[in-house]
């Protein structure tokens, strides 16, 4: 294994006035690898991300980027310094086109924001980087359709279209397949794929498709009511009592028939 | 639509995208270019540099309001600075070129960096708190001007001379051009056409480049450009100086067409209200939004009571009762007043969004 872990979160901990959403947890997430979190609703996943991208500020604890604390600083800054996130409710520019919605992503990236008296239809070169990506999420005949009028489904391939432009070092995802059509699933589940296959990139992925975790995931770390309560190899978690009653809350002989199910 | 053609360059690729808007647009900028020979006269000409003022004034707020999402109450803060520089430098020095640029420059100087000021204080957080900063900067800024008499002239302002050439008697040429003597009037008139025009031109730029599409989107979503890695403050900031700047130049070009500076007609709370209005009117977050905005609003303001007077006096020679008098010349305001609403109410997109939409 790596010496430095390409993510490190350490006794990271978040508190809404008495209820502690994230509680001391310590996690350390290596390039290569793709990690499923799992956990019931209100485990804290979401709250977890957002203090590892930047969006809430930790009560306690630290985050690491390439053993960098990146703690103080804003979530601008970390997405500059390689970490991307998609996120779990659609969160895009709605009176902005499909086209301007992935070419900011992909200007941010290529740090042209702030060029005022160039015009935006002349870099070509960034037009045709969205482009593709649009053409890799199968949103490239929408491009000039307003971003908000976009049906759920869209939505959701459009919002990982802005993380894959930004071209991160860990990517963040936030139940990408959520809300999908069975037809529109493998796309994304395919770019997820994709990014794993590079070998050199971080992924962590919310998801709570027991079959989509089994295909993808090197590991599963299982949070419940913000504590890590579990984490290893996705057999052995999901196998593991802890999981079983703490995810599931049902007994062992019972969940594993619901997740056949649920893999279907 | 090639990238290369001059008129794309010149309108940074931002069609008007409507028939009867191109119509409308051309009809204005020709109106205005050619203003001293087809409109003569004193009157007609004062209500042309009026508009390309306003035009200019308009759109810097639309800048800010329309295109990044900032609500701000300290425009005509940066208009009075505008106007105040020109006054100062102009009623101190000598009233030459050189006087004239050290104000500007001044002016432009002091009110970007107390836009940037107010910015980097306020403008990480809500909304309706940078809407209070302005508001309170701006009356502090108000009652500071009309208290420093020394400097200000105090409530009742400052009249000054401006460079010789801009003077009304000065001439140009000895013999009249189309009929139109060419003074010093005519030659202030052209200078705040040509700054307008270009001042415009360059807004229109910045709407469109990649730096104006961040402003859209900080707009739209300032969470989420700032999690795509834009330092959302630093673009308001930004967004914020470039107004001010601009607001700034209109109060120059507007100091220079009256030759006098007051806080009646700089930092009057009424402007920043009439801003609003013209700005909702045209139709926010497009810029030819503040070419119809500005110009309606400042034809009703100035021909509405003449129309009315004229219209009450022919009901009453008809000897219709009761009409004459909701139509006397002293009811414009409420007409204005009513005609805003109605436009507002049928247009709530702008006169701009309107046209647009008509299209298709
Ligand atoms: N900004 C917030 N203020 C107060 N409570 C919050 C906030 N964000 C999340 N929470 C709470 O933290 C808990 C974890 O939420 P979340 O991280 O969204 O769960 P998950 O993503 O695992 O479903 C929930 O109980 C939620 O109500
Ligand atoms: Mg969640």
């Amino acid at each position: 294994m790596p010496a430095t872990p390409a993510l490190e979160t350490r006794d990271l901990t978040i508190r809404f006035g008495g209820h502690v959403a994230v509680n001391a947890v310590s996690c350390a997430f290596h390039p290569g690898t793709l990690t499923a979190i799992v956990g019931p609703n209100g485990a804290g996943k979401t709250t977890y991300f957002n203090l590892i991208s930047g969006q809430l500020k930790a009560t306690a604890g630290s985050v690491l980027l390439r053993g960098h604390d990146v703690s103080g600083l804003t979530a601008s800054a970390r997405t500059k310094r390689g970490m991307g996130r998609a996120f779990q409710l659609t969160n895009l520019f709605p009176n902005l086109t499909v086209m301007e919605n992935v070419r900011l992503a992909v200007q941010s990236r290529a740090g042209a924001g702030l060029q005022l008296l160039q015009l935006w239809s002349h870099r070509r070169d960034l037009i045709e980087k969205a482009d593709s990506l649009l053409e890799s999420v199968k949103l490239l005949e929408k491009r000039n359709a307003m971003a908000g009028a976009l049906p759920h489904g869209d939505q959701r391939k459009l919002e990982v279209a802005l993380l894959l432009a930004l071209e991160p070092d860990v990517f963040m995802f936030d139940e990408p397949t959520a809300g999908m059509s069975v037809d529109e699933v493998p796309t994304v589940l395919d770019l997820i794929h994709g990014i794993k296959a590079r070998g050199d990139k971080t992924v962590l992925l919310v998801e709570h498709k027991m079959d989509v975790v089994r295909s993808l995931a090197d590991r599963i770390i299982v949070l419940h009511n913000g504590t890590l309560v579990a984490d290893g190899e996705p057999a052995t978690v999901i196998a593991s009592p802890v999981v079983q009653e703490a995810y599931l809350g049902i007994s062992p002989e019972a969940a594993g028939q619901t997740m056949g199910e649920a893999a279907r | 639509m090639l990238p290369n053609n001059p008129i794309h360059s010149i309108l940074s690729g931002d069609y008007p995208r409507s028939k009867a808007l191109s119509v409308a647009l051309v009809i204005v900028l020709v109106s205005l270019a050619f203003a001293p020979f087809l409109f003569p006269g004193s009157q007609p000409l004062n209500v042309a540099a009026k508009i390309c003022v306003f035009v200019i004034l308009v759109a810097s707020y639309d800048l800010l309001l329309g295109y990044t999402g900032i609500v701000s109450f300290a425009h005509t803060m940066f208009y009075g600075i505008g106007g105040y520089g020109v006054a100062i430098a102009m009623y101190n020095f000598n009233a030459g070129w050189g006087a004239l640029g050290l104000g500007v420059l001044a002016a432009l100087v002091l009110a970007m960096l107390l836009a940037l000021l107010i910015g980097l204080f306020s403008l990480r957080v809500r909304a309706i708190f940078f809407a209070m900063i302005t508001l309170a900067v701006a009356s502090a800024f108000a009652i500071l001007a009309s208290q420093l008499n020394e400097i200000t002239g105090g409530e009742d302002g400052r009249s000054y001379r401006i460079p010789e050439m801009l003077r009304p008697a000065f001439r140009l040429f000895d013999e009249p051009v189309l009929g139109v003597m060419i003074n010093g009037r005519i030659l202030t008139y052209y200078l705040i056409f040509f700054a307008a025009l270009i001042l415009f031109l360059l807004a229109l730029r910045v709407v469109n480049s990649p730096f104006g599409r961040v402003l859209q989107a900080i707009r739209e979503n300032d969470f989420r450009a700032e999690a795509l890695g834009y330092r959302v403050v630093v673009y308001r900031s930004i967004a914020n100086c470039l107004s001010a700047g601009m607001a700034t130049l209109a109060g120059v070009l507007m100091a220079l067409w009256l030759r006098y500076t007051g806080p009646d007609t700089t930092l009057s709370f009424a402007i920043m209200i009439d801003i609003l209005l013209m700005v909702v009117i045209g139709g926010m977050g497009t810029l030819y939004g503040a070419v119809l905005g500005a110009t309606i609003f400042i034809l009703a303001q100035n021909y509405l009571q003449v129309l009315m007077g004229q219209f009450s006096g022919m009901l009453e020679a008809a000897g219709i009762p009761l009409l004459p008098g909701l139509f006397h010349a002293d009811r414009w305001l409420l007409w204005l007043g009513i005609l805003f609403v109605l436009s507002v109410y049928f247009f709530p997109v702008g006169i701009v969004g309107k046209l647009r939409q008509m299209k298709s």
